[in-house]
């Protein structure tokens, strides 16, 4: 292979700044996405496991909705579709007006499409939670809210960290996607640079390397998460 | 306080209780005994509505378990109830199971609810581990953190669902002492349980129970003195003898 090495060009100024100004489009991108996700998604949960079964059925609704259509499909009907089938006021200042519409549509499609996704650890954590826990809250007196609020949803929380993580991970890493819609986050910014120096290889492993330090950097967070939550002696953790 | 009048429930098809009556009077202590399946952990999670039933009427203190009318939650609170697992609250410390529902139900303020906690718990004995988590205790210990956690309701009677069941054999006595102690003072309560000497012991009446109907209700003495019932006689030979 011939192939002319330059990791200098990743260090030049108008490059260097592409890489960081999408490094920020990507974590702002995941982490608002995951704010909504975590709002949307404990809402659905905790929506799927009450005993109002058409609340029920809404939340199993949106969780197939949502989880069942390619993260790009949905990332598109957001971008392209979605202006045309509402009011056109509406329609036309999502066109026209709206501030930074690449950014908000990545986020509301990356936030709704991962809620889907932590609606189905959040039932699932719920579920775990002994049935017979929820019956010494309920004989004591405790509302369902509270029984919720105080017993089902902390023990459920607390359980669900581990697979949560991996939600987090790949709401970062699904944030790529975005650049289909002309957002520049890491990955379009690199493609950029591939483009403009013919230097891809510099440029992907760049991106590769940003990538897992933020994955990294996540995981050592929810482990500290997990650590301080735990509970002792329970779930075989730190007893 | 507490009366049952001909409660019949299913699962499906399969009935678990067939037109069970009884009554328990302030102060008494009626033990519910019977073969495993007969339907005893079923009745006493009816009483306080715990399970539905689908014929018949249960009354605590006068108000209807089984009317729609009636405040479920605010009748619950005035019962206690222990169960044969705890359930204690894994992620509180003994403190917090205990203050818990005095403070979010009954509305206690904080420190009231914490005097009362260290009260009860010094009573059952376990003042020392009152900053740990349940899983830290003892099964027999966690039991009289659960006895506690529902006295510090002022409930007008108790309820106990084979409470020593999940315990090891040198752990039962301590509980038993515990509601012991309780029967003593006059709780109303409603046990399920297989230990024959806590019934000879503290109960008034004895209610037997096979395959979901109540087959003998009867005082105590006359029930481990004559049981009228084959089954019941059975039942007492195969588990007195050892």
């Amino acid at each position: 292979m011939n192939y002319n090495w330059n990791w200098a060009v990743l260090l030049e100024e108008e490059y260097l700044q592409w890489l960081i100004s999408g490094l920020g489009w990507t974590v702002s991108v995941a982490l608002c996405g995951w704010v909504i996700a975590m709002t949307v998604g404990c809402l659905v949960g905790v929506g799927r496991t009450v005993p109002n079964r058409w609340i029920r059925l809404v939340c199993t609704c949106y969780v197939e909705l949502f989880r069942n259509i390619p993260l790009l499909v949905q990332m598109f009907i957001w971008y392209f579709a979605i202006p045309e089938l509402v009011p056109d006021d509406i329609g036309r200042w999502m066109k026209r007006d709206m501030p930074n519409p690449e950014f908000v549509t990545a986020v509301v499609a990356l936030g709704l499409y991962t809620a889907s996704r932590v609606a189905e650890q959040v039932r699932a954590g719920i579920e775990t939670v002994p049935v017979g826990l929820k019956s010494a809250a309920t004989a004591h007196g405790l509302s369902t809210y509270q029984s919720y609020r105080y017993i089902q949803l902390p023990i459920s929380f607390r359980l669900i960290v581990p697979p949560m993580t991996s939600e987090f991970l790949t709401v970062f890493k699904n944030s790529s996607l975005a650049l289909t819609i002309g957002l520049l986050e890491l990955t379009a910014q690199s493609q950029q640079i591939a483009e403009y120096t013919f230097q891809g290889f510099e440029a992907f492993t760049a991106a590769t390397i940003i990538y897992v330090f933020i994955a990294l950097i996540v995981t050592a967070l929810m482990h500290l998460l997990e650590r301080h939550t735990a509970i002792p002696g329970f779930v075989g953790k730190d007893s | 306080m507490i009366a049952l009048q001909n409660i019949s429930k299913w699962y499906g098809d399969f009935q678990v209780l067939k037109d069970c009556s009884a009554t328990v009077d302030k102060g008494q202590v009626v033990v519910v005994c019977g073969p495993s399946g007969s339907g005893k952990s079923t009745l006493i999670k009816c009483v306080n509505g715990l399970e539905a039933v689908q014929q018949g009427q249960i009354q605590v203190d006068g108000q209807e378990v089984t009317s729609k009318k009636t405040n479920l939650t605010a009748l619950r609170s005035r019962i206690g109830m222990v169960f044969q697992h705890f359930e204690l609250y894994p992620h509180m410390t003994v403190l917090e199971n205990l203050c818990l529902a005095q403070e979010k139900v009954l509305k206690r303020s904080r420190d009231e609810a914490v005097s009362k906690a260290e009260m009860l718990i010094k009573r059952v004995g376990i003042s020392e581990h009152i900053n740990k988590h349940p899983s830290q205790l003892s099964g027999g210990q966690q039991q009289r953190v659960a006895i506690a956690r529902s006295l510090a309701m002022d409930p007008i009677a108790m309820l106990f669902d084979e409470p020593t069941s999940a315990l090891d054999p040198e752990m039962i006595n301590e509980v038993l002492d515990v509601m012991v102690e309780l029967a003593k003072e006059g709780m109303t309560m409603m046990v399920v349980t297989h230990e024959m000497g806590f019934a000879k012991k503290v109960a008034d009446r004895v209610v037997f129970m096979d395959e979901g109907a109540i087959v003998e209700n009867r005082p105590t003495d006359d029930f481990f003195g004559n049981p009228e019932s084959d089954r019941a006689r059975d039942f007492l030979s195969k588990i007195l003898n050892h």
